[in-house]
């Protein structure tokens, strides 16, 4: 059925690497190509959190809750500048939202920036396949056969291959300021790596009494320095830790001389950093619902997730201990050092989307930087 | 690390008792997860319940069986028996709940050392009392709905100023909330306030933020001993707030909310549980901020959350979490059960993935509805209004990957309003303002309503400002309406089909639409290859390997439901709990599942019912939960085929356990060349038209009740003058005696029929039997078409006339002769071989006892009333005390065994040495309007069982588990008919004599004085007497009296002062016979030699075996 605003409904498909077709109509940007790692996430509300997270970038993103769109999209619910995914795939796109906050359509959302869509889809029937066959490479496309679609798809770049992270960070420093009443002078500062950061993290150091910088993750360990951080966060962000040998370097001089937080690829930059090693997940975790064990406490909570990659707990370096583990499939999922003051994640403290178990964390590191001092 | 206290060994687990609204089979399936799981944990479980049509009663489910009544006084002679060391008090609804307290305060727990698992007292108390429950939410900074006292109706408007209109007002300290109300207006609320402050002892009114209007949000959570807490599932209320939860529409996942609010309200409910300290589940109600239509401000609230507040706390499993459950695949009762005996979250493993454990929050890919199911088909004078006071008797639920599909497929599975949103009241046609005229108000028809305003062009902002219904919801609503125009208007393409497949349309009302046959368009569908694909609820969207074999209808790409291999059979649920089909045909069900296994065939259930064991996706091979209709059973049969040689086979069809539901669906699934197992189809029809019927048994030579099938009321007054008054009157093909009235004179006839006409139409023929008063008698039976197994023979209490449903019975017939007995056995041996029943039968006797012409006894004539080819509702509770287990044995003879094959010859089972009365509960106190009255149609909504060695407790117990026993003394208010006055008078002289005050209505109470019974007071009738002085109903509700009874004259007109006497004594509370038979047994039951005390507290199978266990208390 025609989505209202639109006149007409036009057939639209995604192919994966192995061939297989998946049919809909097109939304968002009509007509537009897109080719990106296809991944599926477990998430039932969010979406508008997911589009703009930059950790999806060079990623076609697969909801699996077939209801999207349903409460339309805010001024508020953002967690970068722009839509992040390359593309984006459902069953069905409410085109009549109902929320107080909500100011237009998921699909006009896509349209304003360009990114096509396609509703329709078994995205049960993808998932399963994504789940069994791993993750790959697919195109949403309007235009020709599928038989073409699939050779221009594998003429494209592999994900794997791609600098994403440069993509989709700032090109410069800024400061943080919104957020609730004045700063006291001996705040502490944090200085936050961005390899793809969600506003969140910002937002919940701010509120944390924290000042905050964010820095590229290109910026030199003596640059940072020099803004006398208190502690420094690496942020979540997209691709292959592998590639990032800059960022990787600059973690190691910071490691052990102030209090370090890592989140997402940030943990698995600091673990590249010390020395340890990572590895691609089959189909990875992205989902609000993934169970992790805080191996101190023995206490469980539901976290966030988003991450195609993890450390691989053999062969981390003495003193490197794993802290947390994912129920699921008892990957790493957090590490500490028993002399750095060093905390990380792989799941996502800063939820939004996703459950607020794990804004704890937060006080947490704010806690290592007071014992630093 | 919190210290963990020893594992308990044995543990106590309350059932809920009998099905009542409010607390239906759920708590059946709680029940038998938590025993199972404490089986699985090593732990021993001893299960008290008064219900016997439960699973969680049988021997494969509890270690330890009582069925005694829930009282504290049995449950301590339990305690002192079994010796448990815990109590699981939170898989027995409220009255599990309730009793848990009890025994505590009655210091019952600590003098045995019990501990209270799960829930603790102060979480009780906190969640059931308001004002702890607002001081804990205070505590932990969650928000209650702002209030404040006033003593002045300045006062009160300055609030109501502060809070804006409408506001909740509540007189300080008055029973039930009297002289309360919601003020909309500045006019109501002055009135209000004075009405309030005048009810008020003290002179104070609650003015309180009014949540009327706001998003109704429920929550599952979780805790163990360890803190871990998790959120199984939540769920939005399409009905807003101000209907109860269970009589409201309810979708699973919250549809409308962001991220941010979903996790605000998370996160509210697990500080909530972790703040009662619940080892276990729990349900948590909020209330949201409606949309600006609803709010009537469009202001976005920058970037603070949105505001909510907590409404309710159930800390235990309830009929949300059985919902829940079957929502998301996660097995809530068990995973509680087990963390209740001490352990955590991450050490049970999700039975759904196996690789996974019950540590995590199942993500749902499709939607879910549910619909409440409401008994005013049988209670067409009931209030039909929904409030708080929940007034359904069961529920239906749907899963699809759309919303719309999933709503209109729950509607196909209530079996009401024709099956399909298209149905119209009547008198809607002739509306011309349908925003105002349309019954929008919440009410059981508002669903139709919604849809018949859109049809009718009302807009979705208005309709949603006039019922509080979310814009989201009305817009989905529309898609329907709109999809409803292209069928009407459009030719009927390949797209055109599959949409309207994809959002639920059925092929019935494709062809309504569409002007084609129904056939027509299930043959377009094969043609185009349009079919429904089966996808798994597997807790996770696929995003792990799950082996969960539990699916759902949808039209997709994928279909993940491969036809099972081997043999198979599919199992019939029985749908919705209504009155008159109950969750003892889900006690057959779920037994016919487990003995196909038992006989190497794969079971395949379906069903629509999300309270149920059978919709436990481990109860069979594989559960398809789908409505029971014509389209929904083809299809999974159609999908269930599998290719072998040349050959297409389906799955046979066992459709003799799910009561009428399944029944009904015998004939199309018959005309669809599927192969029905057991009674053949052409045999269900014979015993189901009366007049063939009546051929059939008057050929073998069984007497019936003369009298014949009628289509005009001038043919039926010639049989009734024929056969005599008084005479039944009936519609053929009737469930559980719906529209079944007797009737004394050729006026009443001529009513009666001319309504029956009009509700049933005026081609289907009526029944006219002469009425036979004399005893009833009803017998289950399996058949094999050659031989019949009789387990036992039940007696009612109440003579012909009352329903048996409604009736008590007695197992083993007490005052049967030998000759009556042997005639009743012949006779069902005679009608199961005759008509060549195959499986279960039921079979109605009366027994009239004649005389000879000079006065003496002569031989007595037993009747054949009915025959009903199917399981009934007896089939548990014959089952249990005669322990011949009856749907297994039919099961096996349904797939071609012989009962002299498994040892068992025709005749009766020997009797047990116990004697087991059944007695019915009904829910009347909760459905305003309706008169309680018993007769021919059936009113109660569940059962009770006492048993006992002999007939006089195991009456008594009955009578406590029914609360149908009266007190010890006090006053008794007596009003019979002229008929029965001279019957009544040995009653009163018993209760006279045993010190109790009889209170009389006028006529009675001339019969009462004339023959030297001190009569105590002498009400003035409701119709001549001025309310508030001295009329029956001021007797009663002043607690002078604490029993009624009330039996009507013949007359059928609902006459106000017997309405009006009954009604008073629900809604006090006490009891109210409507048989002098009921009566009776209930004044011998305090005034005979069975004391209350003197009944016997065993097992199960020790009032079976004659003897107590050898091993009890072997700790």
């Amino acid at each position: 059925m025609t989505l209202i605003g639109r006149t007409e409904e036009r057939e639209a498909f995604l192919v994966l690497e192995d061939g297989s077709v998946h049919r809909g109509y097109a939304f968002g940007e009509v007509g537009a190509e897109a080719i990106g790692e296809v991944v599926f996430n477990t998430s039932m509300v969010g979406y508008q959190e997911m589009l703009t997270d930059p950790s999806y970038g060079g990623q076609i993103l697969v909801p699996t809750y077939p209801l999207q769109g349903n409460y339309g999209i805010n001024d508020r619910d953002v967690e970068s500048s722009r839509i992040q995914v390359r593309g984006f795939v459902v069953r069905e796109a409410c085109d009549l939202p109902s929320n107080r906050l909500s100011t237009r359509t998921l699909d006009d959302f896509l349209r304003d920036e360009g990114v096509p869509g396609i509703y329709g889809v078994d995205t049960r029937a993808l998932t399963r396949r994504i789940r069994m066959a791993g993750v790959m490479m697919g195109i949403i496309t309007t235009e020709g056969s599928p038989e073409e679609a699939l050779t221009r798809l594998r003429e494209a770049p592999d994900y794997g291959s791609l600098d994403l992270v440069s993509e989709v960070i700032t090109a410069s420093p800024y400061e943080w300021t919104e957020g609730p009443g004045e700063l006291p002078p001996d705040a502490p500062h944090i200085v936050v790596m961005d390899e793809g950061l969600k506003y969140n993290i910002l937002r919940l150091l701010r509120r944390r009494g924290c000042a905050v910088t964010v820095v590229p993750s290109s910026t030199s360990f003596d640059d940072v320095m020099a803004l006398r951080p208190s502690g420094v966060l690496l942020s979540p962000g997209p691709g292959d830790p592998a590639l990032l040998e800059g960022v990787v370097q600059t973690a190691g001089g910071l490691l052990g001389r102030l209090p370090v937080m890592g989140i997402c690829l940030g943990h698995q930059v600091v673990a590249r950093a010390l020395g340890g090693q990572t590895y691609k997940l089959k189909f990875g975790h992205r989902g609000g619902n993934h169970p992790v064990k805080d191996l101190a406490t023995d206490l469980v909570t539901i976290t966030a997730q988003n991450h195609g990659y993890a450390v691989d707990p053999d062969g981390l370096p003495t003193g490197l201990d794993v802290s947390h583990i994912n129920l699921n499939d008892n990957t790493v999922e957090g590490l500490t050092h028993r002399e750095m003051p060093l905390l990380t994640i792989q799941y996502h403290s800063e939820a939004s989307p996703g459950p607020l178990d794990n804004e704890y964390l937060f006080d947490r590191f704010l806690d290592l930087i007071r014992e630093y001092r | 690390m919190t210290t963990v206290p020893d594992r308990p060994s044995r543990v106590l687990v309350l059932g809920s008792g009998p099905i009542v609204i409010g607390q239906a089979a759920e708590f059946d399936y709680a029940g038998t997860q938590a025993c199972r799981a404490l089986r699985e944990e090593g732990v021993t479980s001893i299960l008290v319940n008064s219900n016997p049509a439960t699973i969680m009663t049988d021997h494969e489910i509890a270690d330890v069986v009582y069925i005694e009544p829930l009282t504290v006084e049995a449950v301590t002679r339990v305690i002192e028996r079994e010796r448990p060391d815990g109590l699981l008090p939170t898989l027995g609804g409220q009255t599990g709940l309730n009793l848990a307290v009890d025994l505590s305060e009655a210091g019952v727990l600590d003098k045995y050392n019990v501990r209270l698992l799960g829930t603790p007292l102060d979480a009780i108390r906190t969640a059931e009392d308001r004002n702890l429950f607002r001081q804990m939410l205070d505590e932990i900074g969650e928000p209650v709905p702002e209030n404040e006292v006033v003593t002045t109706v300045e006062d009160a408007r300055r609030v109501a100023e502060r809070l804006g209109l409408p506001v909740v007002i509540r007189p300080a300290y008055t029973l039930g909330g009297t002289g309360g109300g919601i003020a909309y207006t500045p006019e109501q609320l002055d009135e209000q306030v004075r009405t309030g402050l005048s009810y008020s002892p003290i002179g104070q009114v609650l003015v309180e933020r009014s949540l009327i209007g706001w998003k109704e949000i429920e929550y599952e959570v979780m805790r163990d001993g360890a803190d871990t807490t998790i959120t199984v599932c939540n769920m939005e209320n399409l009905d807003a707030m101000g209907v109860h939860t269970g009589d409201s529409i309810v979708v699973a996942p919250s549809q409308t909310l962001t991220d941010k609010e979903y996790q605000m309200l998370r996160s509210a409910s697990l500080k909530i549980i972790s703040a009662l300290g619940i080892e276990g589940g729990c349900n948590v109600q909020l209330a949201l901020e409606p949309h600006p239509t609803i709010a009537g401000n469009g202001q976005n609230a920058g970037y603070s959350e949105s505001p909510y507040y907590v409404i309710e706390v159930n800390p235990r499993v309830s009929r949300s979490s059985a919902l829940a459950s079957k929502a998301t695949g996660y097995p809530i009762a068990r995973v509680a059960a087990k963390i209740a005996v001490g352990k955590r979250l991450d050490e049970i493993p999700n039975a759904v993935t196996q690789v996974t454990t019950a540590a995590f929050e199942p993500a749902l890919d499709y939607c879910v509805a549910k619909i409440p199911r409401w008994p005013f088909d049988k209670f067409p004078s009931g209030d039909r209004s929904l409030g708080t006071q929940m007034k359904a008797t069961g529920e239906v639920m749907a899963i699809d990957r759309s919303f719309e599909a999933a709503l209109q497929k729950a509607v196909r599975s209530l079996e009401v309003a024709g099956d399909s949103l298209l149905w119209e009241h009547g008198s809607w046609s002739a509306i011309s303002d349908p925003l105002e005229e349309l019954p929008l108000h919440p009410n059981d028809q508002r669903l139709w309503a919604l849809m018949a305003a859109l049809r009718r062009g009302v807009s979705l902002d208005d309709l949603s400002v006039k019922t509080g219904v979310d814009p989201w919801f009305l817009y989905k609503l529309n898609a329907i309406v709109g999809m409803e125009n292209r069928l009407l208007a459009e030719p009927l393409t390949p797209r055109l089909l599959r949409d309207a497949k994809r959002i639920g349309f059925s092929d019935t009302q494709i062809s309504t639409l569409a002007d084609r046959l129904p056939e027509q368009v299930h043959e377009l569908r094969q043609e185009w290859d349009i079919r429904p694909v089966y996808k798994m609820v597997d807790t996770c969207a696929a995003e792990f390997e799950a082996a969960t074999p539990y699916f759902y209808s949808t039209y997709e790409e994928e279909n993940e439901a491969l036809p099972l291999e081997g043999r198979s059979a599919v199992v019939i649920g029985s749908g919705p709990i209504r009155i008159g089909q109950g969750i003892e045909f889900d006690y057959c069900s779920v037994h016919a599942a487990w003995a196909l296994q038992d006989e190497g065939a794969a079971s395949i259930i379906i069903n629509s019912n999300p309270e149920t064991v059978s919709t436990d996706f481990d109860t069979s091979n594989r559960l398809y939960f789908e409505p029971l209709d014509e389209e929904g059973v083809a299809c999974v049969l159609e999908n269930e085929r599998v290719t072998q040689g040349e050959q297409e086979l389906f799955p046979r069809t066992a459709a003799q356990f799910g009561g009428q539901t399944a029944i009904n669906l015998i004939s199309p699934l018959s005309r669809r060349a599927f192969t029905i197992l057991g009674t053949q189809p052409a045999t269900v029809d014979q015993a189901e038209d009366r007049q063939r019927f009546d051929e059939f048994v008057t050929t073998l030579g069984i007497p019936r009740p003369p009298g014949a099938g009628v289509t005009s009321i001038e043919e039926g007054l010639a049989v009734a003058n024929s056969v005599g008054y008084p005479i039944v009157v009936r519609p053929s093909f009737v469930l559980g005696g719906r529209a079944m009235e007797i009737v004394h004179t050729p006026a009443e006839f001529t009513r009666y029929v001319m309504a029956a006409m009009e509700e049933v139409g005026d081609n289907r023929p009526i029944q006219v039997d002469k009425f036979l008063e004399g005893m009833e008698v009803e017998v289950d039976a399996v058949s094999d078409g050659e031989d019949v197994l009789i387990p036992g023979i039940m007696e009612h209490i109440e003579r012909a006339g009352v329903h048996s449903g409604d009736s008590m019975a007695v197992y083993p017939a007490p005052s049967l002769s030998e000759d009556d007995e042997r005639q009743i056995v012949d006779y069902t041996i005679q009608l199961g071989r005759a008509f060549g029943i195959i499986g279960l039968m039921n079979i109605q006797f009366v027994v009239v006892h004649n005389e000879n012409q000079d006065g003496t006894p002569a031989p007595s004539t037993v009747y054949v009333l009915e025959v009903n080819v199917r399981s009934s509702r007896t089939v548990p509770f014959i089952s249990k005390v005669t322990e011949v287990p009856m749907v297994s044995l039919a099961t096996r003879v349904i797939m071609g065994r012989t009962l002299k094959e498994m040892g068992h010859e025709s005749g009766l089972w020997p009797k047990k040495p116990l004697v087991a009365v059944k007695a019915p509960v009904s829910s009347m106190a909760k459905l305003m309007g309706v008169d309680t009255y018993l007769g021919p149609e059936m009113k109660s909504t569940g059962e009770v069982m006492g048993i006992d060695t002999s007939l006089a407790p195991a009456l008594t117990k009955a009578l406590q588990a029914a609360r149908l026993m009266l007190p010890h003394s006090g006053g008794i208010l007596i009003s019979v008919s002229d008929r029965e006055k001279a019957e009544v008078v040995p009653i009163a002289r018993r209760l006279a004599a045993h010190g109790y005050e009889v209170y009389a209505t006028e006529g009675t109470a001339t019969i009462l004085r004339a023959v030297g019974i001190e009569v105590a007071g002498v009400p003035a009738k409701v119709s001549e007497g001025t309310e508030g002085e001295g009329t029956t109903t001021d007797l009663i509700r002043d607690g002078r009296v604490h029993a009624v009874v009330n039996t009507m004259s013949g007359n059928r007109v609902p006459l106000r002062d017997g309405f009006e006497i009954r009604r008073a004594a629900t809604e006090q509370g006490i009891p109210c016979y409507t048989s002098l038979d009921t009566f009776r047994v209930a004044v011998d039951s305090v005034t005979g030699g069975a004391e209350a005390g003197e009944y016997s507290i065993m097992r199960l199978d020790e009032y079976v075996n004659g003897r107590p266990a050898d091993d009890i208390r072997a700790s």
